[in-house]
């Protein structure tokens, strides 16, 4: 579904990615696990076409989205999940998932969408109407799952959607990632959290200072000496 | 009907029948005033109230009036077709300094130092055309001689001039509720809080920034424009100018930016303010009303940061939610 070959990207002068190559497969759940600052922000970005791709190639089904702008990446069904949720805090709850449904496609299936993102999160119908700022870390990330959800993607990308939650609410939002792969969507995940994303996901490429390490089934890579010293702590 | 509907066309019944409640041509004159500059405000607004902060709106309001002028004293060619020109010209204007802006992503205060440079350019360039726009001292419209005449949009009658005033303004508060209504409204309110989110929902964040800030410009030209024909008198400073710019960002603070009548509302408080100072203070200490409305406009900012419209529907919604 989702491939790339040799991706190079940066930040000006800064190069942070160094020829990745990943590929997911339709009704797979993926991660790029990796330490902070290892470039999976970076890497997510490139896909969507917020910061331009140095090298390499990028397609979605077969289609090539090296030079996709950013806005019309959504179109090929593929939806972001941004690092720190990235709501529009000033706007409520509502209007944020109505905003997640911008694309004219999305917006004829408006109503239908949004039964369906409040069936699998009711706590957000209870707060339709708040404005999305004022709410707790765990709900804006539910909240920022739903809005990618309006547009009906085929694959969601999650940047560390575990990333500054309490313990509990890290077990929820993991919880709700299994949730989300039972519906059917594809997901290509981002996480720190490396022991708890390799319990929800298929397969997990490591990513270190810009390059592709190591990949391979999660369980085998649980079960890595090379994963368990380096990042479990064991 | 909805209240963004029905509030405009009330105030606009009511303003219509003054004339035939026996007003004072200076009751007439302030209306007038109030009107077109609460159109200018409404059009400022537009893009100001999605965190677009314009300091460029007395070169666009400049260009309205001074093209329109200029067109018809060297050309002779009516207002009905110079009107359009100079709007034509400050929306391209717009888009030369605007896209840039845009593309570059200049935001916040950035964009308001890109913008306040602008209007010091047109400004310093009309002064400095004074061979063709008679500089600082300004330019006059040539008169038809009958006063009145459609043809050169001059009408000796200020009663004439209140419902073409009236009309613009009804026009932008229409335009206004229009953004309002579209999706254009979420994907202005959500560029502004964030570019990129955006643009991952699919909103084109270049080519709606661009269309507001088009938008705003052709309108205030326009609003320059009538104004000018309205006073038989343009300069500088009274139409163009950082002067402009400033009272622009001011009226619409204290009116309220973020709800439909708040930039009409700062214009009659701060024409009638002027006209109170002016009154009080005469036209002897001249930078004494600089200094107040400096003074007022941090006053706003700090205690009624949604100006006083704004306050106003606050304070209901608060007294709406306590009965409840
Ligand atoms: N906007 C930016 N400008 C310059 N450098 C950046 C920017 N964003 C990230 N970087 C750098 O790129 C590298 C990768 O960052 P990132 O992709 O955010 O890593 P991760 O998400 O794995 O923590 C880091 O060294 C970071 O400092
Ligand atoms: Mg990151």
């Amino acid at each position: 579904m989702l491939k790339l070959e040799g991706v190079s990207a940066g930040y000006g002068d800064f190069q942070a990615l160094f020829g990745a190559s990943l590929d997911v497969q339709a009704g797979e759940a993926v991660a790029v696990i990796g330490p902070n600052g290892a470039g999976k922000t970076t890497l997510l970005r490139v896909i969507s076409g917020i910061i331009p791709l140095r090298e390499g190639h990028l397609s979605m089904e077969g289609r090539p989205l090296d030079r996709v702008p950013a806005h019309r990446i959504i179109e090929t069904g593929i939806a972001h999940v941004p690092e720190n949720r990235r709501l529009f805090p000033r706007l409520t709850v509502e209007e944020n998932l109505k905003i997640g449904a911008y694309l004219p496609a999305a917006r004829s299936r408006f109503a239908e969408r949004l039964d369906f993102v409040y069936s699998l999160f009711p706590r957000m119908k209870e707060r339709r109407n708040q404005l999305a700022g004022t709410m707790s870390g765990g709900e804006q990330q539910m909240c920022a799952i739903g809005r990618a959800l309006m547009s009906g993607p085929k694959l969601l990308l999650m940047d560390e959607p575990s990333a500054g939650l309490a313990p509990v609410i890290v077990q929820q939002v993991f919880d709700l990632v299994r949730r989300i792969r039972s519906e059917g969507y594809t997901v290509l995940i981002v996480e720190q959290n490396i022991q708890q994303v390799l319990k929800v996901v298929d397969r997990a490429y490591l990513l270190e200072v810009g390059r592709i390490k190591l990949s391979g089934k999660s369980a085998d890579l649980l079960a890595s000496d090379e994963i368990r010293r380096a990042y479990i702590g064991l | 009907m909805q209240r963004d509907v029905i509030a405009p066309l009330v105030i606009a019944a009511l303003v219509a029948l003054a004339p035939f409640a026996g007003q004072t041509d200076y009751f007439i004159h302030i209306l007038v005033q109030i009107l077109l500059w609460g159109f200018i405000y409404t059009a400022w607004s537009l893009m100001g109230r999605f965190g677009l902060v314009s300091l460029g709106h007395g070169a666009f309001m400049g260009i309205g009036a001074y093209v329109t002028v200029l067109l018809w004293n060297f050309f002779e060619l009516t207002p009905w077709i110079g009107m359009p020109i100079a709007v034509a010209a400050a929306v391209a204007l717009a888009a030369i300094v605007g896209w840039p802006c845009v593309r570059l992503r200049i935001v916040g205060h950035y964009f308001a130092l890109v913008t306040l440079a602008l209007t010091a350019v047109v400004a310093l360039s009309i002064v400095g055309l004074r061979d063709i726009t008679g500089g600082s001292l300004g330019l006059t419209p040539n008169r038809e001689a009958a006063g009145t005449s459609i043809y050169a949009f001059q009408f000796a009658s200020k009663t004439v001039f209140l419902y073409v005033a009236l009309v613009l303004w009804l026009i932008g508060l229409f335009v206004w509720r229009a953004v309002d209504r579209g999706m254009g409204r979420y994907a202005l309110q959500a560029i502004s809080s964030d570019e990129d989110a955006s643009a991952s929902v699919g909103i084109n964040v270049g080519v709606e920034k661009i269309r507001i800030i088009l938008l705003s410009a052709g309108l205030t030209a326009l609003g320059g424009a009538v104004f000018g024909q309205y006073q038989m008198y343009i300069n500088p400073e009274t139409v163009s100018g950082i002067g402009v710019s400033l009272q622009i960002v001011f009226a619409v603070v204290a009116g309220g930016m973020f709800v439909q009548l708040g930039p009409t509302v700062g214009a009659a408080f701060t024409l009638i303010l002027a006209e109170t100072l002016r009154i009080l203070i005469g036209n002897e200490y001249h930078a004494a009303d600089t200094t107040i409305y400096g003074l007022m406009l941090v006053l706003f900012i700090i205690f009624m940061p949604k100006g006083i419209l704004g306050a106003v529907f606050a304070g209901l919604e608060r007294a709406k939610a306590k009965a409840a």
